[in-house]
This record gives C-alpha cells, structure tokens and sequence, in this order.
C-alpha cells in the first residue's frame, strides 16, 4: 500500500515545529506501524533528508517507549494496544495519516515526534515505592492477599507509563498515570504502612510538573493501551482524602 | 595475558556460598559515603543492583539508554521466575532447581555459580512481595505456581503474562526511592560507549548524552555492566531494538575475556517472520506450553491444503495431527528445554511440514485444555498474551491455533566472569544476562529473571564489598586524566570517520546483511564446520563494506538514532565473527549450539565431555588479529554427566 504521511518535525527543543508531508510506498499490511516508519526514514535518508525521530524499543508494547498521535488518537486508531502493536492492516492504501507527538505541557518536544517524560519519573520518585530495603523480609507467604485483591492490584500495575493518558487529557492531568500506581499499591497489605503518604506526596508532585486537574471527562481510560480504568481514579481520590482528614 | 581464576570456594556444594560470604571483606558505612560506583543498564540485573548499593551507602551513578529505567528489556520478559519454594510440595529443593538448571543448560555451566543460583532464588520471591509485586495468588491468598520448560514441578512465580514487567517495575521503585534518597543519580538517554582503565583498573566511562551528542566523561572506583545480550546482532530477534552488545564488546577490547560467545538461544514459541519489511520478532510466552499442544498435520496433503487456505487447522482431524513433542518425548511432552523445542520445530519444517506460506511455521494449539478447562480459565491464564497474537496476526487463538517458529531470544555467552561477578578486568563486573556464568548452553526458562535480580539484590552487593574494602583509600577518580583523555579523543575520531565513509547503505540495510544474510543462515539454529568458516569470510567482507559504504545521517551533536545504531552495529559486525569462531571451535553440540556434524542417530546433541566440558573463554589481541582462546575447565563434583535425557 502507499500513503501519505503528515508528520511534525521539529529539529529540537527550542526550534519551532511544522508538519512535513511525505508520501510512503510499498508498505505491507503485514507490517507494524513503526515498521512503515522504517521504511519512511530509510527512503528520506536515501533522499538526503533528515529522518524522523521518534521513541520504540521492545515493539511488543510493553516498555511503554513508543509514543505517537496518530489521526487525532494517542497509540492510533485501535483500542487497548500501543503504537508498536498497531498495524497496517488497519489502514486503506491511498490514506492520508497525521503523526504528531504527544502534545502535553509536561511533556515537551525534544525532536519530532520524541517527547521528554520525566515528569513521570519524578512523581514516582515523590512516593511509588515501598519503603523495604533489599534482604530482611518475611517469607512470601507469610503476606497472605486475597485472589481478587492481587487481581486489581495487577490490573492497575499494567500501567506501562506511556504518558497517553496525559497527552490525550483535555486539562493536561495525570490522574490516571497516578491513580494506576497509588491504586496498585492501595489494594495490597505491603502498601498500606505509607499509603497516606503516598497519596499527598504523588498528588503534590504532579500538581507541582504542570499537570492539570481532573474533571472526570474519561478521555484517559479511552486512550490507555493497557486499558486502566478510571475505578483507579476513584480510588486514588478515595486514598487522597483518606490521607487529608487524617492530617 | 590473562590468568583465569574463578575463585570458587572450596568444600561442599551446599556450603560454598556461605562460607565465601564469611571470607570475603566489607565496607564501613562510613567508607561506603567515600566509594563511587556506575552501574550501567537498568533491567532486572543493574536496577537491583543499583537500588542494593544505593541502599548501603555507596555514590550510586546509573545509566541507561531508554528515556527511563524502567523500559529496560526485562520489561517485556512474559512468563515467570522460578524460585525453590517448593510452596506445592511437589518435591522441589534447592537442589532439584541447580539440577535441573545444569541439566537444561547441557553441562556447561559452572555448578557452583549455579548452586548459588538455586540457594537465593527463595530470596527474591520474598523480596518482590515484599516491594508490592503483585503476582498470581490462589484463593486461599498463597502465591500461586505454573510450569515451565526441562521441569517436573511447578516452580514458576507469575504475575500473568507480564512477570518481567511486575518484577523491574518493583526494581525501579526501590530504585527511584534511592534516587529520592540522593544515593542514587540516574542518567537516562544516556549511552556508555567506552569503560576507561586507570592502572589497569576500572575507573569510569565514557557516555554519550543521546539528546545532545555531548560525550561525558564519569569516574567511579568501580563499573559494573548490567547491559543484558547481544542476540540483536542476528537483526531479527525478540530483543528490543536498542538492546546492543557494545559496552560488553568495548570491554572485551580493553581487556575483559569473553566466554562462550556461540551460545544462543533460540525460542521455540514466536510469531513467524511475515516478510522483509520484518523489524523485529515477538515472543509468545514458554507459560503457553502449560496447556497448548505443538503440532504439524501427518500428511503432506493437509499441508498443502492449510497452505493453500482450502483447509483450516480445526478441519484436520485429531488422527491426522502429529503431536510430534508428546511424541518424541513421552516424559516431557510439550515442555521440553526450549533448544530441543525449537529444534524439533525446524526438524518438522525442514522435512516440509510447516503450515504457513513460508513453510516456516506450526501450531501451538488450545483447544485441548479449552475443552478440559473452559475459555474463562484460559483466559485468566494467558488473556493477554492471546491479545497480544491477536493484534499482530489478526487471528483469534481461541477458535484458531497459533502459528509458531523458533527466533533469537538470549545468549547464554557473555562476558568472562569469577564467582564474585568480576570480570578480567579489576573493578568491572557484569551482571544477568550480560555475564556467561549460570545457564550453560541453553537457558531453562524462567530463569533469566531469577538470575538478574539474584546477581543484582543478593550476589554483587556483598562481593563488590570484598573489591571495594582494597580501594577505602583511592580518593575520587580525577577525569581530567589523559586515561579519559585518550578514551574520549578515540571516540570522537571513531564518530568522524562514521560521516566521512558517505556512502550508499543505511546502517539498516547492512545490519540486515548481517543479520539475516550471515548470521541466522550460518551462525543460527544448526551450524556445519562449512557454514562457520563461510560467515568468518563472510563477515569480515561485510565489516570492509560497512567501513566503505556507510551512509549515515544527521549530526554527532543532536538526537541521533541513526549514529546509534552504527556505533552498535560497527561492534556487532566484529563480534558475530567471535560468535561464528567460537562456534567453529567447538566440535560438538551442546544445547542451543548445534553442529549438524555431531548428533545421536534421534537427532539430539551429542557432546563431547572429554575434549569439551570447558568454557570457551576469549582473549582480544587487536584489530585484525586472532583472538587467544583460553579454556576454563568445567568441573562436575556434585551432578553426574549424562547425556540428557526428556523422553522417560
């Protein structure tokens, strides 16, 4: 198939952006949507033109690297997967498709399509974590959860900190990146000892990177590759004013 | 030269590990606030150890090449981690797992490295529920077990289809709240591209900032390389696209041996190569193999049929399918190691019985246990790698089968190092899956996990100690040194003449050639004394052609994907050639090494104990020049060598 491709090139973070238009051929439906951005960069280099940047590793939508907007949609038309597990098939020859960045006043542009999300890293850094230090724990079984607890736990771990729920959100909010972590560790007894802590630290991180506020709208859920919902949400607000009244 | 000492400890197997413990030397905490140490790689391996040291007081410096720590590869590994707990009193011990452990890697792996292995596996499950993990629990709220490959017992910890992922993402949190303590500092989008030596010593690097192409020069008392495989010099694998060999290959050149480079793993369960525009492979979990069933239809008219799409796989008839594991290996059936998987699989291709186009393809099948078990049950138990298949292949494994096909997955070959991690170089150790120590020649699955964290909470922690307790004295290491100097101007020069070849190939098109054309054709799955010595000739004509017909775009001071990928490719274009030689010398087959040449009349490995149960440890002499091959002797004092054995 052959398409038309808009894409945002901006040389770096200072420079002023635009869309480029190219025109790529002979791509394969079989072929992943990085793949025909394989193809698209090793033409422009043989063209003598700058290729695209843009972030991917494991390409098997898990490291949570690749990014994209694709036509409008954070990871691109399809439901519950990432740029990466997005394929051609889903296109029509002769399409034209829109390839921006995430577009997040957290996330700036470092190149094209790259954007800089460390933002994310410092609101973990606040309090995603379990005070334990290596060795000196009790034996694994010791902790006994419930099935259903490590169930919910688990659906909110699946959080691969893409930023997609940011960049999709209309205010900007990374609620849902949030919720994902303070949730998981809300449903487990190892959580529990720092919970209150966690909430207030997390949430005044983000608060403090420019992230916006949560008005509810969903649009997060709609777009996270891993399909975290907004219960999560829920939670982190019920833990949040938890930790308030308690102080 | 280099002397080969690998410092085991003597005495009995169970006994070793503790009373090296009580012989080696730690650190003050006070003197730990002197000691500088980089850790370079944030998966299982170098995020845990990062954390561990962090922990003890030591000055932290982590790097990794990703925009965060925790898009390390581990991240993507799928079905578990073992561990000896026997939690199903099924008879598991510590010495069952090292058993099985030497067994599945074909005896050719160190046992005391790998006794050790077994003894602190228990450790980790304990410590990664104590960080939150969420693994698979039971009903009644005890952690629940699955099985893998070349085991008996259920001994594999999960967190559904995503152990990898839950396992570093408890790694990176212990490792951000040392980075929120300040005993850690963290540089991402940072590449190491040279280990620098001060009087023979490790004493720092030399990184290049990713996002500005600035070089920086650190210094540390101590490296250590975290820096997982190098199976990305065959182009397609299920690595991830930035894993690279090239700090491993740097530190060979500066000096630190290199042990069993042929040794690759070759994963039986991927999703088949759908055609050239391929950039990488993608694993489906060795956990599938619990309840899908591997099979080809028995008579070539079917085959043709499926291929020519005139029949589905559920039309073939449960008479008409050769189950050809449960087969040849009653005892074991479908979970065999993953080398005699993977070889059956292209036993059965060869002989013309794959089912896709390509003819490089079988099934994995669940209808079986489907039926037995009901599909919420498989669901639970693998939903989201049949989500996965399903978005890459538009096939729904519910009502259809997989199609399947082994592709590169691990090397068990890496750096040379002693039992306390350190490689030939003083003050350079290498961890997980970067280090050769614990898997032998093929790699039981579910047990990369367990080595990384256990090398990385449990193992280097306490020996870095017995190293560091010698440097309390060494003040900070002084970058503005001519060491550093000389190591940065080299670069830079390498950098230079990267732009000015300005030639027609796109580092993409030659890592193909490489990949593709050499080494999975004649360094892969089933290798000839002929195929050997056509890659060396091979490769060293594409290495020439590289270094005359590069193209390469962009600037060195930018953003550059492009330069990455030729630096690492400049390294891998030399280092499939020690594969290729490695591979030669060893006349024998072992695992996931194959020489057509020696094999049972079943068409199983045949070693050669007695001219090969050595590791094949390598020497750098210079550019151009044969490597020196040193043998590291395998001594077996506790297991009995045998020829292994899956069918009863």
């Amino acid at each position: 198939m052959d398409l038309t491709l808009k894409i945002w090139r901006q040389a770096n973070a200072k420079a002023k952006g635009k869309f480029e238009t190219y025109v790529v051929k002979d791509v394969s439906t079989e072929s992943s949507f990085l793949e025909m951005l394989d193809i698209l960069n090793n033409q422009l280099i043989h063209e003598g033109v700058d290729p695209v940047a843009f972030d991917h590793d494991c390409r098997e939508g898990i490291c949570g690297a690749c990014s994209l907007r694709i036509n409008g949609h954070a990871h691109g038309p399809e439901t519950e997967i990432t740029t990466c597990q997005l394929h051609m098939r889903n296109f029509k020859d002769g399409d034209t498709i829109v390839i921006e960045p995430w577009r997040s006043r957290a996330f700036p542009v470092i190149k094209d399509l790259v954007v800089d999300r460390t933002a994310y890293e410092s609101i973990l850094q606040a309090g995603g974590f379990v005070s334990v230090g290596t060795g000196g724990v009790p034996d694994a079984n010791a902790i006994p959860i419930a099935k259903d607890d490590a169930e919910e736990s688990m659906d909110a771990a699946a959080c691969i900190g893409c930023g997609a729920c940011a960049a999709t959100c209309k205010n900007g909010s990374a609620m849902l990146f949030v919720a994902a972590r303070v949730s998981s560790l809300a449903k487990l007894p190892q959580g529990q000892v720092e919970a209150a802590r966690r909430a207030k630290a997390m949430v005044a991180k983000m608060d403090e990177l420019g992230f916006g506020n949560c008005t509810n709208t969903g649009a997060c859920q709609a777009e996270c590759p891993k399909g975290i919902t907004i219960n999560h949400i829920a939670r982190l607000n019920r833990e949040y004013l938890k930790a308030k009244f308690r102080s | 030269m280099i002397k080969l000492d690998s410092k085991i400890p003597s005495g009995p197997i169970e006994g070793k590990w503790t009373k090296h413990k009580g012989d080696i030397k730690v650190v003050s905490p006070a003197n730990k606030r002197k000691l500088d140490v980089i850790v370079i790689g944030t998966g299982l391996g170098g995020g845990a150890a990062a954390a561990s040291l962090g922990e003890l007081g030591y000055n932290v410096k982590v790097f990794c090449i990703s925009d965060s720590p925790r898009r390390a590869h581990s991240i993507a590994a799928q079905g578990g981690i073992n561990a000896a707990k026997n939690y199903q009193n099924d008879n598991d011990s510590v010495y069952r797992l090292f058993y099985d452990t030497i067994k599945g890697g074909d005896y050719r792996a160190r046992e005391a490295n790998v006794y050790r292995l077994a003894e602190v596996s228990n450790l980790i499950i304990d410590q990664c529920v104590a960080q939150g993990v969420p693994f698979a629990r039971e009903y009644g709220g005890k952690l629940a077990n699955r099985s893998f490959g070349g085991a008996q017992v259920s001994r594999t910890f999960y967190a559904r289809g995503q152990t990898g992922q839950q396992l570093l993402l408890g790694a990176y949190a212990a490792l951000n709240r040392q980075i929120a303590a300040g005993t850690v500092k963290s540089y991402s989008r940072h590449e190491i591209l040279d280990i620098v030596l001060v009087d023979g010593k490790a004493r720092g690097v030399i990184a290049r900032n990713l996002v500005t192409g600035e070089l920086e020069r650190h210094g540390a008392h101590a490296v250590v390389m975290a820096t997982g495989g190098y199976g990305n010099v065959f182009f397609l694998s299920t690595n991830a696209m930035n894993s690279n060999g090239s700090v491993a290959w740097q530190a060979y050149k500066k000096g630190a041996a290199f042990a069993n480079p042929c040794f690759t793993q070759i994963h039986p369960t991927c999703i088949p190569v759908h055609g050239t525009q391929q950039s990488k492979l993608t694993l489906m979990s060795e956990s599938l193999r619990n309840d899908g069933r591997i099979w080809v239809p028995k008579h070539k008219s079917d085959v043709e049929a499926l291929r020519a799409g005139i029949k589905q796989p559920s039309d073939i008839a449960e008479e008409d399918r050769d189950y050809y594991l449960e087969r040849r290996y009653p005892a074991f059936g479908n979970l065999v190691p993953r080398d005699v998987a993977s070889r059956a699989a292209k036993e059965r291709c060869d002989a013309g019985y794959g089912v896709n186009e390509t003819g490089l393809a079988v099934y994995l099948d669940f209808k079986t246990a489907i039926d037995r078990l009901g599909i919420q049950t498989i669901r639970e138990r693998y939903g989201n790698l049949f989500q996965m298949y399903e978005k890459i292949t538009a096939v729904n494994p519910y009502e259809q089968p997989m199609q399947i096909y082994p592709a590169v997955h691990y090397t068990m070959g890496g750096t040379w190092v002693d039992y306390n991690l350190m490689t030939t170089i003083p003050g350079l150790y290498a961890l997980g899956e970067a280090n050769f120590s614990d898997h032998g020649a093929n790699r039981l699955g579910a047990s990369a996990l367990m080595q990384g964290l256990a090398d990385g909470y449990f193992v280097l922690p306490y020996t870095i100690g017995d190293y560091l307790s010698h440097e309390i004295q060494s003040p900070k290491v002084d970058t503005n040194t001519p060491e550093f100097e000389e190591a940065e101007n080299a670069i830079r020069e390498k950098i230079a003449k990267l732009y000015a070849i300005k030639g027609n190939q796109t580092p993409d098109e030659l890592h193909k050639k490489l990949g593709c054309g050499i080494m999975w054709e004649k360094v892969g799955m089933a290798r000839t004394k002929e195929s050997l010595e056509q890659a060396i000739v091979e490769i060293q004509a594409l290495r020439k052609e590289f270094w005359s017909d590069l193209k390469l775009a962009g600037k060195p001071d930018e953003l550059n994907p492009e330069l990455e990928k030729a630096l690492r490719l400049a390294d891998f274009l030399e280092l499939g050639e020690l594969m290729a030689r490695d591979a030669l010398n060893r006349n024998e087959s072992c695992g996931g090494h194959f020489r057509e040449e020696y094999q049972t009349p079943e068409g199983e490995a045949l070693r050669d104990d007695e001219n090969y149960a050595y590791v094949a440890v390598w020497e750098y002499q210079g550019e151009d020049k044969e490597p020196v091959l040193h043998k590291e002797p395998l001594t077996f004092e506790t297991i009995h060598l045998q020829q292994r054995n899956y069918k009863d």
